[in-house]
């Protein structure tokens, strides 16, 4: 808890129904959807003005309390949990779309607004924002620029920072600051957007974006290609890319995954089958007939026992739908599920693969891997429960041998989740002593009082 | 009242299903109470990181929790939509029950459900009473809806514009039935429910003239309870037990094939909330309620699968009556029930039904909910009734009565001039036709 002058202070600032201190209303802002202890934080606050929001920084920073910004919560890194005793401030109360251009193609939010529903927004008018994070229907955009969020599309059209072309931003006083701007290039001044995008929360808080829009492809083509061998699978992935083809989305599902999906949703899945690769193609019509044939004789040569086309949208929808309801099926299946990220260069997919396995039968633990093969982006998801403390070592284990794999092959730790705390022991590991040094000292510059989503990331200063 | 350790070791009851949240937040985006207030405790989740707090020892002071648990509509929205499967609303409601143990019914509840639900001749006595009276502080408001407001300030009735108590409930038009199965070969118990019984009899002569017209045997027997939402959702297990006691005394003494209401919240407290709180019952009873669960179904669902709709076409001129369908909660999110109220209303050729946009999201009451948060109940409500309204029809049907009170209220203040209806009731129409 804050002391009654603060708590007072931060009531008249944001409004007394915006402030909350009792003890179950901030119980609730201890965690996210990463499996990591909880922690209370002393207040929580949901500022509805921007105005508010800046108040709230520099009361924290005024007073040295840590200061979490949080959005729906959905994090899977654990940069949304609070520090102890510390202020949350949730942003859904921000959540105004404050401009959709289509002349120049871009739109200005605020950091609450649902990513789903911009891209429904933003489709309305003909127009297309690609970052499409598993947890869509309720992130919001402010934190899927905190945390650089992905989702199915990144092959094709990238991640969320390829969409964000200027920022407002509180610094740690509460003031303003601009940077990038609504044209399509700007050489103006520091690039701090690129150095906000996948922060964390660490170095500033975001209270506007301006993100870039896109033609909506006018068509699509999408199918299944069914594997008796998982190897000639993520092959199959490899020798995609290899002839230059770039589908809009390009999913691995493995034979774990599949049965649980089938035994949870009976779409029809081929539940003998040892892998599939869900596979979309967008864009010109002819250039999609092209490419959909391409890339089905392509499999056909790689050892694909059957591939299935969709022949209208429902049977696309039915597709989509098996890949969508993968990690609910893996999810009903034990109590608690750890959800990886770990990310290597796509023509090291079969080996990531084959390692996976590797690692289910070492530590003894049952792992459905699925994802976003086409950009390296593999989801191993290992199915626990965390109260049992010896398997839960087992896990940790895991979870490190995934980790060293990954890196081994010349990957990277998180493509899409972010460090925060779970990984952050690790960012060594993949980077060096004088890059965390570095990060450090930029964040000791910008943040004195280290108020800033502290221990997130580059962990605490030694 | 038990003590703060003994609440703790209740609580591990839960344990193994408060473990299978993985706190995804994916309730966020179905709940229409976090909609409004974007409030992490009115959400599933929040409410589920309380409940293991609570059992985690983690926090001082359970009534904070207890209040949050009971700022919940229990439309199971959140159920319906979660990946992991988290049987939300049975966690809530045995929570609220040991909850309740813990800290005690508040007065008013302990009068209203002890003193007047759980008898339900007093209930009755009581209403009837109230229905003579209830004039002289309301007055009629608007006779397409047959709402009426408060005359003089009250503090109870506030803005609400409700339907007030029927002259005559439904029980004293028909006391009981115990006819013979006819044509169909079928015979149903029919459970009325409360709010059919005393504020939309209408409903009820609908449901026995559809029944008897499909050849249908009808059991009645007289003096029913309450279903028990009321006392379950507040925690009050006692009551509850008697109400389900004594339904179950009524209904065992005949043989009969269905179950039928015309109630969706009545129905759904029958066929999952009976079953889920009864293990501290004895085997036989147990058998029984797991039977009379079993044979449970609305009304609509009962005509549609296990007799068929009547087929009628006859040349209709071109005013057809627009008529949208809200989804109850408890008939669409609880039973998956949701084609068959609409095939009801479809087979009425006097009709042209209209589908409205987000049919299926709450209308807001939520039982106590509405008395306790009347604003936030409102505003929800407020959001069903522009799809409504947007949906150009002239009469808007829902297989549920505590929504047509909900509804009601909103199309009411609005002004709207849209009629509410049960769809037992146009199909009722197509029968009766001369």
């Amino acid at each position: 808890m804050v002391n009654r002058n603060l708590l007072k202070e931060f009531q008249k600032r944001l409004g007394r129904e915006n402030v909350f201190s009792e003890e179950a209303d901030r119980l609730v802002y201890s965690y996210d959807a990463a499996v990591l202890k909880p922690e209370i934080p002393g207040l929580v606050v949901r500022p509805v003005t921007s105005e508010a929001l800046s108040h709230a920084v520099r009361l924290c920073n005024e007073n040295g309390l840590p200061l979490t910004v949080r959005g729906a919560g959905t994090n899977l890194s654990g940069g949304t949990i609070p520090k102890k005793g510390g202020v949350v401030a949730v942003t859904n109360a921000l959540n105004k779309i404050l401009e959709i251009n289509e002349e120049d193609m871009y739109a200005v939010v605020q950091p609450g607004v649902v990513t789903a529903k911009f891209a429904t927004a933003v489709e309305s008018r003909g127009l297309f924002y690609p970052p499409d994070p598993g947890s869509q229907a309720v992130s919001t955009l402010g934190g899927n620029v905190a945390e650089n969020a992905g989702g199915l599309r990144g092959l094709k059209y990238g991640v969320t920072r390829d969409y964000v072309m200027g920022l407002q931003f509180f610094d740690v006083d509460g003031e303003l600051v601009k940077t990038g701007s609504r044209t399509v290039k700007c050489a103006t001044g520091y690039n701090l957007t690129g150095l906000l995008v996948g922060s964390e929360g660490t170095l500033g808080v975001i209270s506007e974006i301006i993100l870039k829009l896109i033609p909506l492809p006018v068509h699509k083509r999408a199918m299944m290609a069914i594997f008796n061998d998982i190897s000639r699978a993520s092959e199959t992935v490899a020798a995609i890319i290899a002839h230059r083809i770039v589908p809009a989305t390009l999913e691995f599902l493995d034979n774990f995954t599949i049965r649980a999906v089938e035994s949870y949703s009976q779409v029809g899945l081929p539940v003998d089958a040892a892998a599939l690769l869900l596979i979309e193609v967008d864009g010109h019509p002819a250039q999609v007939e092209e490419d959909a044939d391409k890339v089905a004789s392509l499999c056909r040569e790689m050892g694909a026992a059957e591939i299935r086309v969709a022949k209208d949208a429902a049977e696309r929808d039915k597709v989509w739908e098996a890949r969508r309801s993968a990690l609910s099926a893996l999810a009903k299946m034990k109590p608690t599920v750890v959800l990886e990220d770990a990310t290597v260069p796509r023509s090291k997919i079969p080996d990531m693969v084959l390692a996976i396995e590797e690692i289910s039968r070492r530590f003894d633990l049952p792992i459905g891997t699925f994802g976003h093969a086409g950009d390296g982006n593999l989801h191993p998801t290992i199915l626990t429960d965390r109260r049992n403390k010896e398997e839960w070592k087992r896990v940790e284990a895991a979870i490190e041998a995934i980790f060293d794999k990954a890196l081994e092959l010349g990957g990277t730790l998180s493509g899409e989740h972010g460090i925060g705390l779970a990984k952050s022991c690790f960012l060594e590991k993949e980077t060096s002593m004088a890059a965390i040094t570095y990060s450090r000292r930029i964040k000791a510059a910008l943040d004195p009082k280290n108020i800033l989503n502290p221990g997130k990331i580059i962990g605490e200063s030694p | 009242m038990t003590s703060m350790k003994a609440l703790v070791q209740l609580m591990k009851e839960l344990e193994d299903q408060l473990t299978v949240c993985m706190r995804c937040g994916m309730c966020q985006a179905v709940c229409p109470l976090f909609a409004e207030t974007g409030r992490e405790a009115d959400v599933a989740r929040g409410k589920l990181a309380l409940l293991e707090g609570l059992m985690q020892n983690m926090l001082e002071n359970p009534k904070g929790v207890y209040e949050r648990l009971n700022r919940c509509l229990l439309c199971g929205s959140c159920e319906a939509n979660c990946p992991s499967g988290v049987n939300v609303l049975g966690i809530f409601m045995k929570a609220r029950a040991i909850l309740t143990g813990y800290i005690g019914l508040s007065l008013a509840k302990r009068a209203i459900l002890r003193g007047m639900l759980a008898h339900p001749q007093i209930f009755d006595r009581v209403t009837e009473w109230a229905s003579k009276y209830q004039g002289l502080f309301t007055k009629p408001v608007d006779e397409l809806l047959g709402t009426s407001c408060a005359r003089i300030v009250s503090p109870l009735i506030a803005d609400r514009h409700f339907n007030p108590l029927a002259p005559v409930p439904f029980h004293r038009v028909r006391p009981s039935l115990d006819t013979n199965p006819g044509s169909s070969g079928i015979k149903v118990a029919f459970f009325v429910g409360c709010l059919i019984d005393k504020i939309f009899p209408r409903t009820g002569e609908a449901v026995i003239e559809v029944l008897q017209h499909h050849g249908v045997g009808i059991f009645m027997p007289e003096r029913q309870a309450c279903c028990g939402i009321p006392a379950i959702s507040s925690g009050d297990t006692k009551t509850f037990n008697q109400l389900v006691h004594h339904n179950l005394k009524r209904f065992d003494a005949h043989e009969f094939d269905y179950l039928v209401t015309a109630c969706a919240t009545c129905t759904a407290t029958i066929k999952k909330v009976w079953p889920l709180m009864v293990q501290d019952y004895p085997e036989e009873v147990k058998a029984k309620i797991t039977k009379i669960a079993e044979n449970t179904l609305d009304i609509s669902q009962f005509l549609v699968l296990n007799i068929g709709l009547e087929k009628v076409s006859f040349a209709t001129d071109d005013n057809k009556i627009a008529v949208s369908y809200h989804d109850p909660c408890h008939l669409k999110k609880s039973l998956g029930v949701a084609v068959e109220p609409r095939a009801l209303i479809q087979a009425n050729p006097c009709y042209r039904f209209k589908e409205m946009s987000e049919s299926d999201s709450c209308c807001g009451m939520g039982g106590a909910f509405n008395l306790h948060n009347y604003e936030i109940s409102a505003s929800i409500g407020r959001r069903k009734r522009d799809n409504i309204v947007a949906s150009e029809c002239s009469v808007v049907a829902t297989g549920c009565p505590a929504c047509m009170i909900q509804i009601s209220d909103m199309l009411s203040q609005s002004g709207d001039r849209i009629k509410i209806r049960h769809p037992i009731e146009i199909y009722e129409e197509l029968i009766i036709r001369p």
